[in-house]
């Protein structure tokens, strides 16, 4: 099967998903993102890597904290950046983003960072650009969010280092959640050998277990002895009424409450993308309390992007082999 | 070239732990109060480890801080060979500002890793001064930059590849390898 995320060598071209991503790729962006954390805490946060090169986060569909980490991520690697928000709704979809793009590549961007509310806008592009362009899926409908799968991770590893001793529990709507496949894979990947989800019948697609995940439909069952919760966003603007009686019975069943969280390990960790619904998946006592790791989600969130730009940008000069230290 | 020893083309190498004590003596008058050691990644580092046991008194006398570096983001062939596999946080845990620093590298050729190397350091504040020292020069400099101590000169042709390696005692060695085209590990 045709992988268009890597190129002939094996080396990442295009990151559109975690699926189909070998572990060797996930951990060199990883380890990579750990060279990046220092520079944010020195006199000088830039490194010249990206200089001269163009950055476009094209966003499609709003997300602040997203493009603002991305546009962070690209300004410390010293590119220029130019965020554009994109209007969905007028004109048929296919042509338009790609026309976009086109006029774009005629002003010379070298990466893309697309947002999209459909799956597959991300790779629709990385097929159209030609070999010295890259492109970065900030997130396509319910697919796939992987830079928020690895910045998980990255947050999971600083805490707790041995991945291959940990339960984890992923809390709330599967469904609607790209951030859910992308942690999903990204975990079971690495080798983590339990990973829960828990969320009522509804919000679960269908044949979730083929993840490999362990499925729950009860958060007291659910949440016994793991050693992180990450909790999803209730996506109210996916849904179409019906699924949930009301965000306070969700509440009652589904958010994490600190009585809740005693039945993790008394050392987990809680974590949450954002935006957060305080007191309709997580109660405000745990997101603020001495467990929360939400807050060093959003400043690992940089070095992840940064190391993922870095990792793309470099080694191609206009489609030469770029692989001489292997060769001769 | 010079005076000290020089080994052109020759399989017999210096013992790397018979330098390593010549660059420590040579080291030692530079060592005063507001000097810092940076070792760049990997051998640099492995040798600057060395160092601070070998000049522990001196280092302690005048309170001697050190740190690392990796270069890798600060390289000039990025965009030909791309970001390395392997790259680990450059740690320089003290204030740059108005300190006087050594770098110490292991096998001086180009000057580049140098260049990236101070370039790096300037991001963390103002040095007073910056100096190099290196292990072995082995000649090929391509900027106009140069270690200001290093225990021998080694002379070697572009294809010949100079590396110190450590062995999992930890001593350290010298090896040479030859490559069929030149330039393919210049930066390392």
């Amino acid at each position: 099967m045709n992988n268009p995320q890597l190129d002939t060598d094996g080396n990442l071209r295009h990151l559109l998903s975690i699926e189909g991503l070998p572990k060797k790729i996930l951990n060199q962006i990883l380890d990579t993102a750990e060279s990046f954390v220092g520079v944010a805490e020195r006199e000088v946060k830039k490194v010249p890597l990206l200089r001269g090169k163009t950055v476009c986060n094209l966003f499609f569909e709003n997300s602040t904290r997203t493009r603002t980490t991305f546009e962070i991520a690209a300004k410390r690697l010293s590119a220029d950046v130019i965020s554009l928000n994109v209007g969905t709704s007028s004109q048929s979809k296919g042509e338009t983003i790609l026309d976009t793009v086109d006029n774009l590549i005629a002003m010379h961007a070298d990466m893309f960072v697309v947002r999209h509310s459909q799956s597959g806008a991300a790779h629709l592009i990385a097929k159209h650009v030609p070999p010295h362009i890259h492109v970065i899926n900030a997130g396509d409908g319910r697919h796939s969010h992987p830079t928020q799968g690895l910045l998980d991770v990255f947050t999971i590893r600083k805490y707790k280092p041995e991945l291959h001793n940990l339960r984890i529990a992923i809390v709330g709507d599967i469904l609607h959640s790209r951030v859910a496949r992308s942690e999903i894979h990204a975990l079971t990947t690495l080798g983590v050998p339990e990973v829960r989800v828990i969320a009522p019948k509804t919000l679960l697609p269908a044949q979730v277990e083929k993840l490999g995940v362990h499925v729950f439909h009860d958060m007291e069952a659910g949440l016994k002895d793991v050693d992180v919760v990450m909790m999803l966003r209730l996506q109210n603007e996916r849904m179409n009424g019906a699924m949930l009686p009301s965000t306070q019975e969700y509440f009652k069943t589904y958010g994490l409450t600190q009585d809740k969280l005693k039945l993790a390990k008394p050392d987990a960790i809680v974590m949450h993308p954002g935006p957060m619904n305080r007191g309709v998946e997580i109660d405000s006592n745990v997101a603020d309390g001495k467990q929360s790791v939400i807050l060093p989600q959003v400043t690992y969130g940089i070095a992840i992007r940064m190391a993922v730009m870095a990792i793309l940008a470099g080694g191609n000069t206009a489609g030469n082999t770029g692989s001489t230290a292997g060769g001769v | 070239m010079t005076k000290d020893q020089s080994y052109p083309n020759s399989p017999q190498l210096p013992d790397a732990e018979d330098l390593l004590k010549v660059l420590a003596q040579k080291l030692q008058p530079l060592l005063q109060k507001n000097t810092a050691l940076v070792g760049i990644h990997s051998g640099g580092v492995w040798l600057m480890q060395r160092l601070l046991v070998l000049l522990e008194s001196t280092i302690a006398k005048h309170a001697i801080e050190h740190g690392t570096l990796d270069v890798s983001f600060y390289r000039d062939d990025y965009a030909q060979r791309g970001l390395k596999q392997e790259n680990r946080p450059s740690q320089i845990p003290f204030d740059v500002e108005d300190k006087h620093i050594i770098l110490i590298d292991d096998v001086f050729y180009t000057g580049r890793t140098t260049r990236a190397a101070v370039n790096e350091l300037f991001d963390y504040g103002r040095p007073a001064s910056i100096s190099l020292v290196a292990l072995v020069d082995r000649g090929g400099r391509e900027l106009p930059i140069a270690p200001q101590i290093v225990a021998a000169n080694i002379p070697l042709e572009a294809t010949q590849h100079l590396q110190l390696t450590q062995q999992p005692d930890g001593t350290l060695a010298l090896q040479l390898t030859q490559h069929n085209s030149a330039r393919t590990q210049e930066h390392e």
